[in-house]
């Protein structure tokens, strides 16, 4: 940008000004020019929202994997430094913050306390109000459901500069058609959720070694009942037999007696650990399928010995990616694709066998791919559905993109949908096809947004906005 | 038990700093312009460190105000023994270098303003013969710049300004701090092209607060600024008045 159509947009205090600046989600793939804001005072972003401009989409930590937070040649809002906690009640354990603060800062502040967000995604690094707008699920999907299930209102600002208070009472239209929505209704400002009792930092539960598919599903349908958190690691790479072998974890929160008596003293707290970074791009030849197949061999080997009882600390639990700051660099400049798609539960293990079957034979696919089980779901636009979820990487290379696409008619020929939040290619047919509510939550959008004033590069590549 | 006012309490350095104080037990009033933005603050400093955090308006161009201002902060607390100004902006520089009503804003934002207040509150300080005084200026103070001199002759003021009065309030046994800031990310810096060497506020505040702990004098934020400034200083003016940084 020149320096000339800087000072255009300047005003007095500097506090309109955008960068100019490229944007992706945290897959890096793909990355486009947008104007971002990032405003320090509620009066600044209040500012923004009711300039008549180009159109805006809301933007938190940057860890959706497309482009669901950015917003080519238009305007992206940053609300990373707008991440108040405004108050709580240890009593109800409802906590009210605004949409910029993050997981990590809530888990630092309350863990201690005793107390744990109910849904958690794999990273702690998520912002509060993209957690709400993408309504994240964790691993405890199968009982907690995902976000909205804790949420119990939220301000959301639209286009007018007016703010509405949503809840399932006050609003309810825009509560579930913001939920799942992708930022497109307004900027969610604040929110008023409740988050979870627990004892310690520590679960407590078993590692069970699945020799295949079958046994996978055969052990999450024994252990879900058990276990308030569950997941396994797939190996997308075994073949035959073999397909779909998994180390699968499962566990409570631990309560404070249940830990040995040196450990009982100070429940929450975990050693330090030592936590590297990627501290610059790897060629792309450290991600070929035999660097892939020897880092399951190797983790699966790993695991044969400690099938049983285990304890975890939550960052290990929920987090694993986390210690390895970065971690995205792994895959190179070109960046990658998250796909993780859902199947209703009748149709999930044949979806899961011939799609697994297909990532195998492509020779594509990542180091971890993930297994999990979900509950109901609520909402309009949210990603989850009764049945079992896959989701891996992809780095992003020639052939990606069309193999994609006949994943996702797999998964749509067996009533599945995709999740938005980690979507960077999905096709508009594919979209509405898969998200039958979206005539529905179209109505909503037009009487919120009637001009479309919120956007982003996913909203007009998959065709969500109301003509 | 520290009761301190923060000056300027929505800036992210300075809510940063509160947390800090706030985190190690010490009361805090957030005052600023913004009494709105400062009461959020106040807010979230208190759910996260369970600390005493009370807020306010506060205008630093408001000279009148001041000493009715001090004594209800000072009050709200139930005493007075720190003061940390943060208030103060950029202003428009281009206005200001051909408009004495704008040049004269950006004084009064960074400069009298900051006299008035510090004038007050060292007096307090002083008849009770304790206390500290954080003030945050700027390494645009340490020599006038074709492109920022309206706000670096503030800033330089105010160093100068500071300097005299931990000379004084010493002798009570208050100390006083000067800290001499780089660029920092924020909104004074963000999209604006050319900005080298920025720090977050995390980093910029943690060192403040560290600095504060040792009872530095003057101190540079970053440290790099400190060997950066000491050779701009030596450029010769002859040759320090063509340049373009």
């Amino acid at each position: 940008m020149s320096a000339a159509a800087i000072r255009t947009v300047t005003n007095a205090n500097g506090s309109a000004r955008p960068k100019r600046a490229m944007l992706s989600g945290w897959g890096r793939y793909p990355a486009l020019e947008c104007d971002v804001y990032r405003p320090e005072k509620f009066s600044e972003l209040a500012s923004i929202v009711a300039s008549n401009s180009t159109s805006l989409i809301a933007r938190g930590a940057g860890r959706a994997y497309g482009d669901a937070a950015v917003n080519g040649d238009n305007r992206v809002v940053d609300v990373t430094r707008l991440g108040r906690m405004l108050s709580f009640d240890p009593d109800t354990a409802t906590l009210r913050a605004e949409a910029g603060v993050t997981l990590d800062e809530i888990i630092s502040v309350f863990l201690p306390r005793g107390f744990f967000p109910a849904v958690v995604p794999g990273t702690r690094y998520v912002t509060l109000g993209g957690s709400i707008a993408a309504d994240i699920h964790g691993k405890g999907h199968h009982r907690d459901s995902s976000l909205a299930s804790h949420v119990a209102s939220f301000d959301l600002m639209l286009a007018s500069g007016e703010i509405r208070r949503c809840s399932r009472e006050e609003n309810a239209e825009l509560f579930w058609g913001s939920v799942g929505a992708m930022g497109l209704t307004g900027v969610i400002l604040e929110a008023e959720f409740k988050l979870r009792r627990v004892e310690s930092a520590w679960l407590e539960g078993e590692v069970i070694r699945a020799e295949n598919l079958d046994a996978a599903l055969e052990a999450f349908e024994r252990i879900d009942g058990e276990y308030g958190n569950s997941v396994a690691w797939i190996d997308c790479a075994s073949t035959k037999g073999r397909l779909g072998r998994s180390i699968l974890n499962a566990a409570n929160f631990a309560a404070r007696d249940d830990l040995p008596p040196a450990m009982r003293q100070e429940p929450f707290s975990l050693k330090p650990k030592f936590s590297p970074s990627v501290p610059f791009d790897l060629p792309n030849i450290a991600l070929s399928p035999f660097t892939v197949r020897a880092f399951n061999d190797v983790l699966y080997a790993v695991h044969r010995k400690k099938a049983g009882r285990a304890r975890f600390d939550y960052q290990f639990f929920f987090f694993p990616l986390d210690s390895i700051h970065d971690w995205h660099r792994i895959y190179g400049k070109r960046g990658f694709v998250q796909y993780q798609c859902v199947w209703p539960e009748a149709e999930s293990r044949a979806g899961l066998i011939e799609t697994l079957e297909a990532i195998s034979a492509s020779r594509r696919g990542s180091f971890l791919t993930v297994l999990k089980k979900f509950g109901a779901q609520e909402g309009m636009l949210s990603f989850p559905m009764p049945g079992y979820t896959l989701a891996l990487d992809f780095p992003v290379a020639e052939g990606l993109m069309e193999f994609l696409d006949r994943l996702d008619a797999m998964v749509l020929a067996r009533g599945g949908r995709v999740y938005l939040a980690k979507d960077a290619r999905m096709r508009p047919e594919t979209f509405r096809a898969m998200y039958p509510n979206l005539p529905q939550w179209q109505q909503i959008k037009a009487s919120a947004d009637p001009n479309n004033r919120f956007s982003s590069s996913l909203a007009r590549r998959i065709g969500m906005l109301p003509a | 038990m520290a009761k301190v006012i923060i000056l300027g309490a929505t800036s992210p350095i300075a809510r940063i700093l509160a947390m800090r104080f706030a985190g190690d037990g010490n009361a805090v009033y957030l005052a600023a312009r913004d009494a709105g933005e400062a009461a959020r603050i106040a807010s979230d400093i208190s759910v996260r460190t369970g600390a005493v955090a009370l807020s306010g308006a506060f205008d630093a161009a408001d000279f009148a105000s001041h000493a009715d201002f001090i004594r209800r902060a000072a009050d709200a607390l139930g005493g007075l023994d720190g003061v940390v100004l943060c208030f103060g902006t950029l202003g428009d520089e281009d206005a200001a270098q051909i408009d004495p009503d704008a040049a004269l804003a950006t004084l009064h934002q960074n400069f009298t303003g900051a006299v008035s207040l510090m004038t007050l509150a060292g007096r307090r300080l002083e008849e009770q013969k304790h206390g500290f005084m954080i003030v945050i200026g700027s390494v645009a103070g340490d020599r006038g710049r074709a492109k920022n001199y309206v706000y670096g002759a503030a800033k330089g003021g105010l160093h100068t300004f500071t300097q005299g009065l931990r000379g004084r309030l010493t002798r009570a046994g208050v100390h006083v701090m000067t800290v001499k800031l780089g660029t920092v990310d924020t909104r004074m810096t963000w999209g604006r092209e050319g900005t080298l060497l920025t720090v977050p506020p995390e980093k910029a505040a943690n060192s403040i607060y560290a600095a504060y702990q040792r009872r530095a004098e003057v101190v540079y934020v970053p440290w790099f600024w400190r060997p950066i400034m000491g050779i701009v200083k030596l450029i010769p003016e002859r040759f320090f008045k063509r340049t373009s940084f």
